[in-house]
Parts: structure tokens; sequence; C-alpha cells
């Protein structure tokens, strides 16, 4: 029922709030979760293909060419949403009034719902760390009074965001505007086991990373920019700055994809995918390594060593091709 | 990353917050422990800010002396540039190239003002002066 006072309290459900290493990820597994289906931010992550490269030096963000480790936003959720069959319902609002309103109606039937919103505008998050990315995903659980009550799987327990904080940051206008887009489980939840969907999922895992034709995805993106990086004019600060920005980082994304392997390996009874767990692992401490020295080199603690990078990404670009194509033939 | 290696800067400018990171303990296991945050994350974070920072009051100086409208101060403090303002207001960005200038800037309509102020979360009266 749309509630008629916006100051009227909507009973807070039970929800267990889980801090995730990725928010699309952290969103849809606790959503899971809360409908009795515990499937991890890993399983969730791997499940739905979700590893990638991607070098695109047109699209720029803040001045910088945009590079990300994952898949678009959403395509977890879609992903999740394909796979398993969910119930999954996706909504967008013209009016920010509308998109208010439904929101209030579903938490009033008791139901968590998960909402794509500006960072920008969150206050709970500290201030060093706002800026215009409009891709975050969070889940509300219940309004008091003026306020949400908030479960953001960066932070380690629920907080909450004032109405018209909330607001704005569901239906600020630019790149990746959410339109007020929220998402719930309507209605029941078919039990789909996940178990054998794990195979075709690391496949076409692979074959993203491998065999896309477009010189800037997967690892031959990697290698692209690894050229690119012997380029670079001495015009420093136009190194990496953005692959740990504010997400999960390059490497926290290869981290996500180990676990779920390595979950995997249980599941399917294939002690060659633990190894395989851990040669990733190896390769996302490497990722770790690159941005330690991009961003030294970036403040001016380290010479700027161009060849030096190019020589770390070359070598990250070759191991995730062997890695790949090892995992291919593992499953 | 093994779970004494998790990285703790706990550097203020990532104001407290423990993110969440997927470590290997001895016997090989995934589990998750609390970052503070490492040295690449916190070095890029300084960076973007105090770059935004440096843009901002260099347009503030420039807008004392007239030589640009006080849009471009509250543009680079609010941690936008002119893409992504030119998004979040829906217009051609080479107008909002014209309307950061002094005379652009003059010359606004109430409407664009008001859009202007929408899209930076201040009102109409704040983004005209440089309080």
């Amino acid at each position: 029922m749309p509630l008629s006072s916006s100051t009227q309290a909507i009973t807070p459900i039970a929800f267990q709030h889980r801090q995730s290493a990725h928010c699309e990820s952290g969103v849809i597994s606790s959503l899971l979760h809360h409908e009795g289906i515990p499937l991890s931010e890993a399983m969730v992550f791997g499940l739905s293909a979700s590893l990638s490269f991607a070098y695109i030096p047109l699209v720029k963000i803040n001045q910088l060419p945009l590079i990300a480790y994952r898949m678009v936003p959403r395509f977890i959720l879609k992903g999740m949403k394909h796979q398993l069959r969910l119930p999954l319902r996706f909504e967008t609002f013209r009016s920010s009034s509308d998109g208010r309103q439904r929101l209030d109606e579903l938490l009033a039937r008791g139901r968590p719902v998960g909402l794509q919103s500006s960072v920008f505008f969150l206050p709970y998050f500290p201030e060093n760390m706002r800026f215009h990315f409009n891709a975050h995903n969070l889940i509300a659980y219940g309004r008091e009074g003026n306020e949400y009550l908030i479960s953001d799987p960066v932070f380690n327990s629920p907080t909450r965001c004032a109405l018209a904080d909330l607001q704005r940051a569901r239906f600020v206008r630019g790149a990746l505007a959410p339109k007020g887009l929220l998402y719930h489980l309507d209605g029941p939840v078919p039990k789909v086991d996940h178990v054998p969907l794990l195979r075709g999922a690391i496949k076409k895992n692979c074959f993203m990373m491998l065999h896309v034709p477009l010189p800037f995805v997967g690892c031959s993106g990697i290698r692209l920019l690894a050229r690119r990086v012997l380029k670079l004019p001495a015009k420093k600060d136009l190194i990496v700055r953005m692959q740990e920005e504010i997400g999960t980082g390059g490497a926290g994304f290869r981290f996500l994809y180990a676990a779920f392997l390595q979950e995997c390996a249980v599941l399917l009874n294939n002690p060659r995918l633990q190894e395989l767990s851990l040669e990733l692992t190896a390769i996302g401490d490497e990722w770790r390594e690159f941005a330690l020295h991009a961003a030294r080199m970036n403040k001016g603690r380290a010479d700027l060593d161009l060849p030096l990078l190019h020589g770390l990404l070359k070598d990250l670009a070759e191991k995730e091709t062997v890695f790949y194509k090892k995992l291919r033939k593992a499953v | 990353m093994r779970p004494d290696e998790v990285p703790q800067e706990n550097a203020p400018v990532l104001g407290g917050v423990r993110k969440a990171v997927y470590v290997v303990d001895q016997n090989g296991h995934y589990l998750i422990a609390q970052s503070g945050g490492d040295e690449a994350e916190v070095t890029v974070t300084e960076e973007a800010v105090a770059w935004f920072g440096r843009l901002a009051e260099d347009a503030r100086q420039r807008a004392l002396r007239g030589e640009t409208s006080p849009l471009e101060y509250h543009m680079f403090r609010l941690r936008m540039d002119v893409p992504t303002l030119a998004q979040a207001t829906g217009l051609w960005r080479w107008r909002v190239r014209r309307h950061l200038t002094p005379q652009g800037f003059a010359h606004l309509s109430p409407a664009l003002l008001e859009r202007y102020a929408e899209a930076l979360g201040l009102s109409v009266a704040q983004i005209q002066s440089l309080g």
C-alpha cells in the first residue's frame, strides 16, 4: 500500500547484513540469503561469469581512460536472473516521487530492495571516497521516520540514509544514470541446482578473456594497455589512477574469482580447480604489485619507469592467457 | 594475499572504512578479511581528491579576478569536470564550457541556473557566489 504520510515508520524486517568485496555481487548474494538461498558473493560473481578486463581509451573518466576488471554494471544481476531463473524484477521511474512511493510500498510488504545510486550523494560514505560514480548498489530494508535503513555491502555494518539524500542519489542524471532503479525478488524463488551450471559459467568466462575478437577486451586488452603504457607522455599523472579509485580494484576481482574456483573445486570434486585457484591468487598479487608501482610513480615516490610497468603488464597478460587456457581444459 | 599481508594503512583519506578483501590462509582456504586500505588505494584516492582540490582552488582564484565564473569553482569543488557536468545537466559540452566563462554565466536564464544548481546539489544563490 502506498503510504500517505512520509514520516510514518515502516517496521524494519530482520535482515542479515553482509560485507562484501564488490557491491553488486554482495547485494544479490544478500538478497538470495534472505530468501534462504545461501550463495556466497564469490559464487554469484563466478556463476554470472563476470570477471573481465577492458581498456577503453575512448571513454574517459575524469580525463583518464577507462580500465575495468569486470563486466558492465548490472551484468551480475542479469546473469544471476538468467542462470537461476530468479523472479528478479527491475523497475525504473520517470518521477522521483513515484520511485520513493514504490520503494516504501515494497518495504512495507517486508521485502528488502536493491537500489542503484550515485556514491557522491550518499552522506554515510566518507567525504574523500565520494566521487561521481552512479552505479553503486545497496539494499534498503526499512524506514524510520525520514531515514532509510540501509545495508551497504561496502561497509561492515548496516547504516542509515536520510530520505532526501537517498532520493538525490537514486535520481542523479549523467553516465550510468540509475533512473531510480530498484530491484527485488518478486515471488517464490525456484529451486535451481547451481552445480551443473558451474562448468558452463567457467567456460564462458574463459571465452570472454581469451577469444572475444575485440583488441581492448580480455587478455588482448591487457596487452594493448601494456603497449600503450610505453607510449605515455611524460605527463605522468595519466598513469593508472582509476584502477583502484573507488571500487574493488583489479586484484580484488581476481581474488574474488579465485574464491569462486575454490568453491567449485569442492562442489565439482575437482582438485585441479583448487590448484588453479591458488594460481589466480598469485596473479592477483601481481596486479596489486603493478598498482603499487604505478601509484608510487604517479605520486613521485618512485622514478617514472615506463618499461617496468610495460614489463609487468606484458607478464600479466601472458600469465592470464596461460591461466584461462588451463582453466578451460580443467572443466 | 595471506591474512598477515592484509594492508592496514589506516590513512585518514579513507575515513575509517574497512573494506572486505579475500585472503588465503595457510591451508589454501579463502576467507574474508577487513582491509584498512593498501598503499595503492590510499595513494590514488588522495591523488584524485587533490586533483579536484587543485583545480577548484585555481578556479576560485581566477573567479576572484573575474576571469571565470563561480560555476567552474563549484564544479571542481563538487568533483565534477566538464563532461560529467554536461552529462548531469543534459547539456552539450560546448554549452557548458561557454557557461563557465563570466560572460556566458552572466547570461544564464533562471531555468538553466536552476538546472546547474540541481545537478550540483546546491541552490541557485550558492552557485552564483564563491561561498
